[in-house]
């Protein structure tokens, strides 16, 4: 169960070796998780992320998790449920892609929205059921600023996050007075392996912070994060500036 | 002379949440339940059966998720809760079923609220062996969370003035238990996770009077308060101390003591003397339903404490108070706990044992340098502990404080405030937790063991389950 701070003691990480879903685990752990599933595909990589959480003190066990393979999710993530409560699932995975490959290649473009969106709903509707059915728990969505408004540099991505941004509010709103809340995290650009060695964008944030964001908004039961909270002021403004200047902007 | 009594009106506080339906009906939807804190909402089919057999038949029927009895709601935790399982509603089980006038005993159901009792039973001249600071509580509320009042040191518990009770357990059975037997010791603060109180005969305390005889006085820091309240309190029945827990450095821990005795006939003035049992609580409107989070603040906090210490008489004898403005000054807003806005609030109380009184210390003095807007902060001398395997009290001082949950970091703060109380052999109130770390309640509650081992042979199934007992491990 959630304490009345929105702590939970069992964790699900969807994409299991996301730095914004073991920066948030570490956080809960140190808090009061005791129990981790991290959800992934199987590779060294998740079963270090695992032994990384085992020697802070949670109970971590992993699950083969592929977004791409949706007709997989129902049975794997009933599993996960069918061992007891889940108070809280983080929905971590997510591939930036290489918009100018990409774009020359549709096959590569329609892998990130697999990914990023259609994985997603998938993923989700199962979670929420499940979290419906207990009766209790948070879905935490990890959204982009990127899907707020659509830019010349990674559209492609930001279709994909406007899609599961769109999806999660909705689910949010499905779900509202179930006992499940739906929190949607929109950071900004991160700092981690997926943007290692592009130009920083400003209001650049770190795994830590969104971490530390979500710990914030689990607590107030927010439905709606930014990392850092001033891009919600920026993003507003941004949504209304007209076409022609907007793309002359360099953002 | 025994009196037979028609049912309560049903016009109190219930609990502000969607409509119940009667037990019977399948065909409603689970609804948010949260504690008088507000914090960590969860979802039930809420049922509210109209007398005992609607009870037994939805126990009987409950689902795998189980199923957990609820009065008025005034736990402040998740004790009340059953995320995806059933709650129970009691308050309509609300007849007063008998009252011995002569001996002072009153039979009555689960449902009925303290107010109740006090309406009934004050012009009979008769009082409620303990009441807690609000009368919207459910008589089966009292004996499950076993609570207590400002008489602690005078006459224990709630359960130590229950001479029976009916309780519904997970075979759908409906068992009369009485005081001395493990079931009786097991259920009194047991947190409604042996069965579901259906009744209890109580007994009952003589008044001459519905007004209480009130001396005030002032201490000007911990150390103050604590010796006046050692010297003191063996001279009254009633006890208790406000705490000014944002007043720092010498001022630290100042407060105002309040301690009373029932008024007895001659000393009331002629005119009362005319009505001398007459119960009529007044009411402010309620607090309204959007508050912005962070109204209570440090500086209004502040303010707050500074003028209820300066307001309150250096030392002032005999005044003569109603029980509302004695026992229950927050019953006059309905609500009052929407104050802390939609984040909700944290009550925390613990007890520490006489001879830790450093513990105590370090706790007032580490909330006093935080700065935490808490108002309203109570301490209170406890007398000896009672006997239920889960019950709260303990001989020594107990404090409660109320925090707004939005306080950034307070999660940690409060976990190192169970550390100084664990270490010092004390225990924080099931009722009004909301956030215990898990592996402290061993260490708190030495009768954990055989309340678990209890509960695995009378509900292996665990059909009587809440969302503390998930959290906690119960």
């Amino acid at each position: 169960m959630k304490d009345a701070f929105g702590t939970p003691q069992t964790l699900l990480v969807l994409g299991g070796t996301s730095e914004i879903g073991l920066a948030t685990a570490r956080r809960l752990v140190a808090r009061r998780a005791r129990t981790v599933w991290l959800a992934g595909r199987p590779s060294p990589a998740l079963d270090s992320a695992a032994a990384g959480l085992r020697g802070l003190g949670a109970d971590v066990r992993t699950v083969p998790f592929d977004a791409l393979d949706p007709s997989g999710h129902e049975e794997l993530l009933g599993k996960v449920f069918a061992e007891g409560d889940v108070d809280m699932v983080l929905l971590a995975f997510g591939v930036l892609g290489d918009q100018a490959h990409d774009e020359a290649r549709p096959l590569a473009a329609v892998r990130v929205a697999q990914t990023n969106y259609t994985g997603a709903v998938s993923s989700g509707l199962i979670c929420a059921g499940a979290l419906q059915a207990q009766g209790h728990g948070s879905l935490v969505v990890l959204s982009s600023v990127a899907g707020e408004r659509a830019r010349r540099a990674n559209f492609i991505y930001g279709s994909s996050k406007a899609g599961l941004d769109t999806f999660a509010q909705g689910l949010g709103d499905a779900l509202h007075g179930t006992g499940v809340h739906v929190m949607v995290v929109r950071p900004g650009s991160v700092r981690s392996r997926m943007t290692a060695g592009m130009v920083e964008a400003p209001l650049a944030t770190t795994p830590d912070q969104v971490a530390r964001a979500i710990e914030k908004g689990l607590r107030r039961r927010s439905e709606t994060v930014w990392v850092p909270g001033a891009l919600r002021v920026v993003m507003s403004a941004l949504r209304h500036v007209p076409r022609p200047l907007f793309r002359r902007l360099p953002v | 002379m025994s009196v037979e009594c028609a049912p309560a009106t049903p016009a109190e506080h219930t609990t502000p949440t969607a409509p119940t339906t009667p037990a019977g009906r399948d065909d409603h939807l689970p609804v948010p339940v949260t504690g008088w804190g507000r914090t960590a909402p969860s979802a039930a089919l809420l049922v509210r059966p109209r007398t005992p057999e609607e009870a037994v038949a939805a126990v009987r029927r409950c689902g795998g998720r189980g199923t957990i009895a609820r009065g008025l709601g005034r736990a402040y935790g998740d004790a009340a809760q059953n995320a995806g399982g059933a709650v129970l509603d009691m308050t309509s089980l609300d007849r007063i079923r008998t009252i011995d006038a002569e001996d002072g005993v009153v039979v009555c159901d689960a449902g009925v609220s303290l107010h109740r009792l006090m309406e009934v039973l004050l012009p009979l001249g008769w009082f409620v062996p303990v009441t807690p600071g609000t009368r919207y509580v459910t008589v089966g509320g009292a004996v499950c969370a076993d609570i207590h009042g400002k008489n602690h040191h005078v006459s224990g518990s709630f359960s130590r003035h229950v001479l029976s009770l009916t309780l519904l357990t997970a075979d759908g059975e409906v068992r009369t238990v009485t005081p001395g037997t493990e079931l009786f010791d097991a259920t009194t603060g047991g947190m409604g996770l042996t069965g579901v109180v259906l009744s209890a005969a109580l007994r009952l305390h003589p008044v001459q009077t519905s007004l209480m005889a009130v001396d005030t006085e002032r201490a000007a820091d911990l150390d103050d308060l604590m010796a006046r309240l050692t010297t003191g309190d063996d001279r009254y029945r009633y006890s208790v101390a406000w705490i000014d827990l944002l007043a720092r450095g010498a001022a630290t821990g100042r407060a105002v003591l309040s301690r009373g005795e029932h008024a007895p006939l001659d000393a009331l003035p002629a005119r009362a003397r005319r009505r001398p049992l007459e119960f009529r609580p007044r009411q402010l409107p309620s607090a309204p339903g959007l508050i912005p989070g962070g109204l209570l603040g440090r500086p209004s906090v502040s303010v707050f404490n500074e003028l209820w210490y300066r307001r309150a008489p250096r030392a002032r004898r005999g005044r003569l108070q109603s029980i509302p403005a004695f026992f229950h000054p927050l019953d006059g807003v309905p609500h009052w706990n929407r104050v802390y806005g939609r984040d909700g609030f944290v009550q925390y109380q613990f007890v520490v044992g006489h001879g830790q009184e450093e513990a105590l210390r370090e706790v007032v003095r580490r909330v006093a340098r935080r700065g935490c807007p808490s108002f309203l902060a109570v301490l209170k001398r406890f007398g000896e502990g009672d006997p239920g395997w889960l019950s709260f009290p303990l001989r020594g001082w107990t404090l409660a404080l109320d925090v707004p949950a939005g306080l950034p970091g307070l999660g940690t703060f409060l976990d190192g405030l169970d550390e100084v109380v664990a270490d010092a052999g004390g225990r924080v109130y099931l009722a009004k937790d909301s956030r215990l770390r898990p592996e402290l309640l061993t260490v708190m509650y030495p009768g954990l063991d055989r309340f678990r081992a209890l509960r695995a042979r009378l509900d292996p199934r665990g059909v009587f389950v809440s969302d503390l007992a998930r959290r906690l491990s119960l």
